[in-house]
């Protein structure tokens, strides 16, 4: 499969590049410290937090930084002049990205079976399926076509932290004012997080099977709406 | 009487048939009326032209003329505003991916990933033609080692020099073994020999009845390889011909080149015969090229100059080129 071949050259490339080292391991576990320290949470709850924090910091630090990159090195054209379409390349961005984000998200499950924590195991679909979810949202980040790879992690910057502060990870939900909760209703990371809380025995805010569907309605989403947008955004980078 | 009429009419039948499909066929390319603006500007303006199957075609212009331009469009990459273009009897807008499984393209400003091995990329190239695998390793292996880089297969791209890397970009566009291959400024950058190897591998591929699309600044390269060349100027062709042909454009003239000693030449007086310096000598153009030398030799005398030679050769590609863009009169 040719998006297999893509993945994997992202994989080679990519995974060790700075901004995606920075934003997809290291500022979760800041974040992650900065929230904890000081404060008596539940254990259950810190790490239905973490677990969702990872997935989503994970899955949207290597997709936005592919196609600058490759812009940028000019590797791009000859990219996109083997027998593929724009559908293949970003199929291939996403199962990368995807793979990443699992990948770095067994670790804070690990961590929760360490402390003894039961955890059900529909984690391991919603870990999949949000982190095909957020790669592709990721994706949409780059549509913007500047090849400063930069440019384009300072505006997935812009979108990233804002949606960890309204998607009930430090705050829950219920204790949102009116229009946080709108604009938690809006934020893909509300449903996953929701679904971290249900497997590791808290009580949700909406039903899992809403969080599921919802989930699945913004991957093909995502998916779709970055296809389309790279249709054009990649032949403004060469 | 009967049978003759029927094997009459089946004869036309076969001839018909004979027609329709060799002269499908025997076109590799073909381009009708493509215009492409960027900005406003019109960068091609009404470009026709078609390619033979198994023709070696030159493409040339000066800068900035709209042949990387043209190459993009030729293989699907970026569209025309207007016009059609058939490769392989296939239309690119419209089955750009088809296309681009019976071509092998080598772009003018491009990479390799310089974080992956040359085996690797090459690897890659193969997956993306749809290769098996072993199909793959096979002719990787073969074509590194015709290219000389066989040895440096697992290091890292990066440390390629220019020319490595573009013999590896000229493997990557064989790996599918195509039926067209475009190449966009093949021998910039490498060395003498390297550059005459990769024109050998042109030929080579010709006489396997390969079809070549060439973009070249080197006239006596496309002089060489190009059965036929078009020149285009400013997005539009002004010429297109055989070499041959193109030469005889210039008009039957005969370069007369002289060498004086010292180098001399403030070429004001010289310019009464019309002469161009070029490196250390100068070339006129002439059509009596008797007179012209008489002129040379009197200059000379008058003077007190030494000629250190004088020889006449007919143009060369490269003057017919100049002379067609009206760089020189
Ligand atoms: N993506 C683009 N956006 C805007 N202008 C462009 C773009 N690509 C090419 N041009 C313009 O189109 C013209 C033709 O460019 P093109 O690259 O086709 O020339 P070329 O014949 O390949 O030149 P060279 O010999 O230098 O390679 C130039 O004036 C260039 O500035
Ligand atoms: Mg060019």
């Amino acid at each position: 499969m040719k998006a297999l071949a893509i993945a994997k050259k992202d994989v080679l490339v990519y995974y060790l590049k700075g901004p995606v080292v920075i934003f997809g391991i290291l500022l979760p576990i800041f974040l992650f410290l900065a929230f904890w320290i000081g404060r008596h949470l539940q254990l259950n709850f810190l790490i239905a937090g973490l677990i969702a924090m990872t997935v989503f910091f994970s899955s949207t630090s290597v997709s936005p930084v592919i196609a600058p990159w490759e812009g940028q090195m000019r590797t791009l054209e000859r990219l996109l002049t083997y027998p593929i379409d724009v559908k293949t390349v970003v199929l291939g961005d996403v199962i990368a990205s995807s793979i990443f984000g699992i990948l770095l998200t067994t670790i804070p499950i690990a961590i929760a079976f360490a402390l003894g924590l039961s955890i059900n195991p529909l984690i391991a679909i919603g870990v999949i399926i949000s982190a095909i979810c957020f790669s592709s949202l990721g994706l949409l980040f780059s549509a913007y076509p500047s090849n400063i790879p930069a440019t384009v992690m300072m505006i997935s910057a812009l979108v990233r932290f804002p949606m960890i502060f309204i998607s009930g990870i430090f705050i829950p939900l219920n204790k949102l004012p009116e229009f946080g909760k709108v604009l938690a209703y809006l934020s893909p990371l509300t449903y996953f997080t929701d679904i971290s809380r249900f497997c590791l025995g808290l009580r949700t805010f909406f039903p899992v099977y809403l969080d599921f569907t919802i989930l699945i309605t913004y991957t093909l989403l995502f998916f779709i709406l970055s296809v389309k947008l790279h249709e054009r955004a990649l032949l403004r980078r060469l | 009487m009967e049978c003759e009429l029927v094997s009459q009419k089946r004869d036309m039948l076969f001839l018909f048939f004979l027609n329709i499909t060799g002269g499908r066929s025997e076109l590799a390319i073909k381009a009708k009326n493509l215009e492409k603006s960027f900005d406003g500007k019109k960068v091609l303006n009404d470009i026709s032209f078609s390619v033979k199957k198994g023709e070696v075609f030159g493409y040339l212009g000066p800068n900035g003329a709209g042949k990387t331009t043209t190459v993009r469009i030729l293989t699907g990459l970026i569209k025309p505003d207007r016009g059609e273009v058939f490769v392989c009897g296939r239309n690119v807008s419209k089955e750009p991916v088809k296309v681009r499984e019976k071509i092998g393209i080598l772009p003018e400003v491009s990479n390799v990933y310089p974080d992956l091995t040359a085996w690797q990329n090459l690897m890659l190239a193969s997956q993306l033609y749809g290769l098996e695998k072993k199909v793959a390793e096979k002719r990787g292996e073969k074509l590194l080692k015709e290219f000389g880089i066989y040895g440096v297969k697992n290091s890292k791209v990066k440390t390629f020099s220019k020319g490595m890397k573009q013999k590896l970009m000229f493997c990557m566009a064989l790996i599918s073994e195509p039926e067209v291959i475009f190449l966009d400024e093949p021998t910039s950058g490498l060395d003498v020999a390297s550059a005459r190897m990769l024109r050998e591998k042109i030929l080579e591929m010709k006489d396997l009845g390969t079809t070549v699309f060439l973009t070249s600044h080197n006239m006596s390269e496309v002089d060489v390889l190009c059965d036929k060349v078009a020149i285009i100027k400013g997005g539009k062709i002004i010429a297109k011909d055989t070499p041959d042909g193109i030469k005889e454009l210039v008009g039957g003239s005969v370069a007369v080149e002289v060498k004086f000693e010292n180098g001399f030449g403030n070429g004001v007086e010289l310019s009464k015969l019309r002469g161009k310096k070029a490196g250390d000598r100068y070339v006129i153009y002439t059509t009596d090229p008797n007179e012209t030398i008489c002129q040379i030799v009197e200059f000379a005398k008058k003077k007190r100059v030494r000629i250190i030679s004088i020889n006449t050769r007919s143009p060369s590609l490269e003057d017919a080129f100049l002379k067609i863009l009206g760089e020189i009169v």
